[in-house]
């Protein structure tokens, strides 16, 4: 029998569900986490700069990894820091648990030092969250945070640690592991039989379907049996922001993105469908532009884990409620069974037409010998990484730029703050990431906006050797927003200019890194070859590009899924 | 349209937090709601009335089954064999004359309400029925005299019939 102190138990508990990188932050009501930390040899401890940083990286591990990101955080400020981080992930439904210190429970209530209601102010972004009364509580309700964080429909889970509960002078018998079981939770797995026999019929039947796969389809790791599909009946596959990767994006059935900068034969496409497959997508606003005018030909089918994610916004023909690799298996049988085919007559019309709208050629842009255009930038990385590498961003233009100019080929390489849309988020979900995949070619590609959001971690990096490679799209503007400026008010032109950035060389020189600063066209790719040929270095490219070029298409407000304004 | 939403939860901190804050949250009204313990000491029920038409109260009971800790939602009024509901008013009026002390004793003879305290000056009175009633019952009292203070419980139903809401 082994006696431990509270402290000593969250650590072994960590250990015992096999963590092996702990992001986080110490203070005083975490000491005693931290010092019994200190003995163990499995946890490596990755120290952040500002608590948002930690909790973002436990984002980035998570996402790469596909395993339970977890940081850890003392009370107060440490715990309210996180906050931001903690609804990324929520939006996004990522893994995670945030373990966080909090004042002694005798203290609780009384307006104590660094003490904040952190169940409270968490509560709406969460999963579920718990507030530990006693010690023997804290590897309940880890086991039980770890368990509901990955399964059903992730999401991030709060477990606050009074520091009476850590008290190291306080022994306890270490419970042991046991499966954890809950009965007011019970995620679906399996969809509906009945359900998935007339959806797969109707599927084979339609004569202009389109697949439409989300962020459910890389966290449920269904993309095989995505692609197996897509390929069985010929079917034109497109994707949200989230799902990118999830089908190869250099195969001909890929139509890219949709949505609000979706390409425009993904959106065309959507709008002249009879039947769209939508596989763990959600269907937010930036995805339907007008719900009303939603595909008004198509009929709908939804599979989703989560019930309460269809039928929210677009009202699902025949919903399935299940694990999407799981629901993609049962349609297998269904398409066996029913001895379903591919409609060829009717498939080789529709992807006809789809190579026409296709043919519109949308994101074509024009370069020039003086400026460097963004997509140039984007293009540059593609080709200098062979399209293999992990690519995390921030938010704003240089994200939709990524997301339409570097062709993702498998799941879990792009990292992007897609729902909550948070600037700030790149940076430390490509140190995460980079932890977990150490071997991976990581890059951040940014902008001079959302790279000031969460600079302090290229400390981290130095400290914990993290080489993560860094590009800036450095167009001294917030891009995005002024865009909206330029094209929707008059282009009058509020406080979206940066016009007081550091010189990012000079900055990455000072916390010990590298820098390289590229702003003729004719210098880029080398620049870009160079930072990415010093293996061991933390690089930061400070590319300047084109104030005035526009993430284009765009959906147009108000309109169909097709009404869209395009490059001239 | 009205609906009543009853909910069977662990009876753990925060619960019914949770449960408030999801419709706070996301926008959607609550006219009552009461919450106490159930014959399960680990379980308690939280009994909402809210007015939402067909598509949002099906919004609303996913996403309060989504809280990890309910273990249970029911609609009260979609049961079969429908439901029996009621509420608690407490009112506390003047009663200086007699004149209104017998049209009151009377009313609560015709409504089977209760006086619960007397004073030399007030009365509280006790009625037991569904909201309809009890807003009527409200109502004739108001007319007949000066109303002080009214309280009510918020109602707590039960399915009728052999349906019933239980882990």
């Amino acid at each position: 029998m082994t006696m431990m102190s509270g402290a000593q138990m969250l650590v072994r508990t960590l250990e015992d569900l096999g963590v092996e990188h702990l992001f986080g932050y110490p203070g005083g009501a975490v000491l005693d986490i931290f010092d019994a930390l200190l003995q163990s040899r499995q946890i490596e401890r990755v120290i952040c700069r500002h608590e948002q940083g930690a909790a973002h990286m436990a984002d980035g591990y998570a996402r790469v990894s596909g395993r339970v990101g977890c940081c850890l955080v003392t009370s107060g400020p440490g715990a309210t820091n996180t906050v931001t981080a903690i609804a990324t992930a929520y939006m996004d439904s990522i893994p995670m648990v945030v373990i966080t210190g909090q004042v002694g429970t005798p203290l609780i209530g009384s307006d104590a030092f660094q003490e904040v209601d952190t169940v409270g102010i968490t509560r709406p972004i969460v999963k579920h969250s718990y507030l530990c009364q006693n010690a023997l509580d804290i590897p309940k309700f880890i086991r039980e945070a770890f368990y509901l964080a990955a399964s059903g429909r992730p999401g991030p889970v709060v477990v606050d640690v009074p520091k009476d509960c850590v008290n190291p002078k306080n022994l306890f018998e270490y419970p042991p592991m046991t499966e954890v079981r809950m009965r007011s939770y019970n995620p679906t797995r399996l969809g509906h039989r009945g359900q998935v026999r007339r959806a797969a019929k109707l599927l084979a039947d339609a004569k202009h379907p389109v697949v439409l796969i989300g962020g459910g389809v890389v966290l449920s790791g269904a993309a095989k049996k995505v692609r197996t599909l897509v390929e069985k009946f010929n079917l034109p596959i497109t994707s949200t922001l989230m799902g990118l990767g999830a089908f190869p994006g250099t195969d001909r059935h890929f139509l890219g993105m949709l949505g609000m900068h979706g390409t425009y034969e993904a959106n065309e496409a959507m709008d002249k469908s009879d039947l769209v497959f939508a596989v763990g997508v959600r269907f937010d606003d930036r995805i339907t532009n007008t719900v009303s005018k939603f595909c008004p030909a198509a009929k709908i089918i939804h599979i989703d884990v989560d019930p309460a994610s269809i039928s929210k916004t677009v009202m699902a023909d025949l919903p399935i409620v299940g694990d999407a690799d799981a629901v993609l298996g049962q349609f297998f049988d269904a398409i066996e069974e029913q001895n379903l085919t591919c409609n060829t007559a009717a498939m080789d019309e529709w992807w006809t037409q789809i190579e026409k709208w296709r043919a519109v050629k949308c994101l074509s842009y024009k370069t020039n010998d003086e400026l460097i255009k963004p997509q140039q930038v984007i293009e540059a990385v593609y080709k200098a990484t062979g399209g293999k590498a992990v690519i995390a961003t921030d938010v704003g233009q240089h994200q939709m730029f990524t997301a339409l100019y570097y062709p993702f080929d498998e799941p879990r390489k792009f990292l992007t703050s897609g729902g909550l849309g948070t600037m700030g988020y790149g940076f430390p979900a490509a140190i995460g990431a980079k932890v977990a995949a150490p071997d991976a070619c990581v890059c951040l590609i940014t902008g001079d906006g959302s790279f000031q959001m969460n600079i302090q971690e290229l400390s981290t990096c130095l400290e914990f050797n993290v080489p993560v490679k860094i590009f800036i799209l450095d167009n001294h503007t917030l891009g995005m927003v002024r865009q909206w400026q330029t094209m929707f008010y008059g282009g009058r032109i509020s406080s979206t200019n940066l016009n007081y950035n550091p010189d990012f060389v000079a900055v990455a020189k000072a916390y010990g890194h590298e820098g390289i600063f590229v702003e003729k066209p004719s210098e880029l790719e080398a620049a870009v070859e160079k930072a990415l040929s010093m293996k061991d270095k933390l690089v930061i490219v400070d590319i300047l590009c084109d104030t005035n070029e526009k993430v284009l298409p765009m959906q147009q407000f108000g309109g169909a899924m097709g009404d869209m304004f395009l490059a001239d | 349209m009205r609906h009543i939403v009853s909910i069977l939860s662990e009876n753990q901190n925060g619960a019914l937090s949770r449960v408030v804050g999801l419709f706070s949250q996301r926008g959607y009204n609550i006219e009552t709601i009461t919450a106490g313990p159930t014959e399960d000491p680990s379980i308690s029920r939280i009994t909402i009335v809210t007015d939402s038409d067909g598509v949002e109260i099906e919004r609303i009971t996913k996403q309060i089954h989504k809280l990890i800790n309910v273990v249970k939602v029911s609609i009260l009024d979609e049961n079969e064999d429908g439901a029996v509901e009621r509420e608690i008013l407490f009112i506390k009026v003047q009663a200086m004359t007699r004149q209104v002390r017998d049209e009151l004793k009377s009313l609560c003879d015709i409504f089977k309400a209760q006086i619960v305290d007397v004073t030399p000056e007030l009365y509280i009175l006790q009625y037991v029925s569904t909201t309809a009633e009890v807003n009527r019952f409200l109502q004739v009292v108001s007319e007949l005299a000066d109303v002080i203070e009214t309280v009510r419980s918020g109602v707590c139903g039960i399915a009728r019939g052999e349906h019933a809401l239980h882990v």
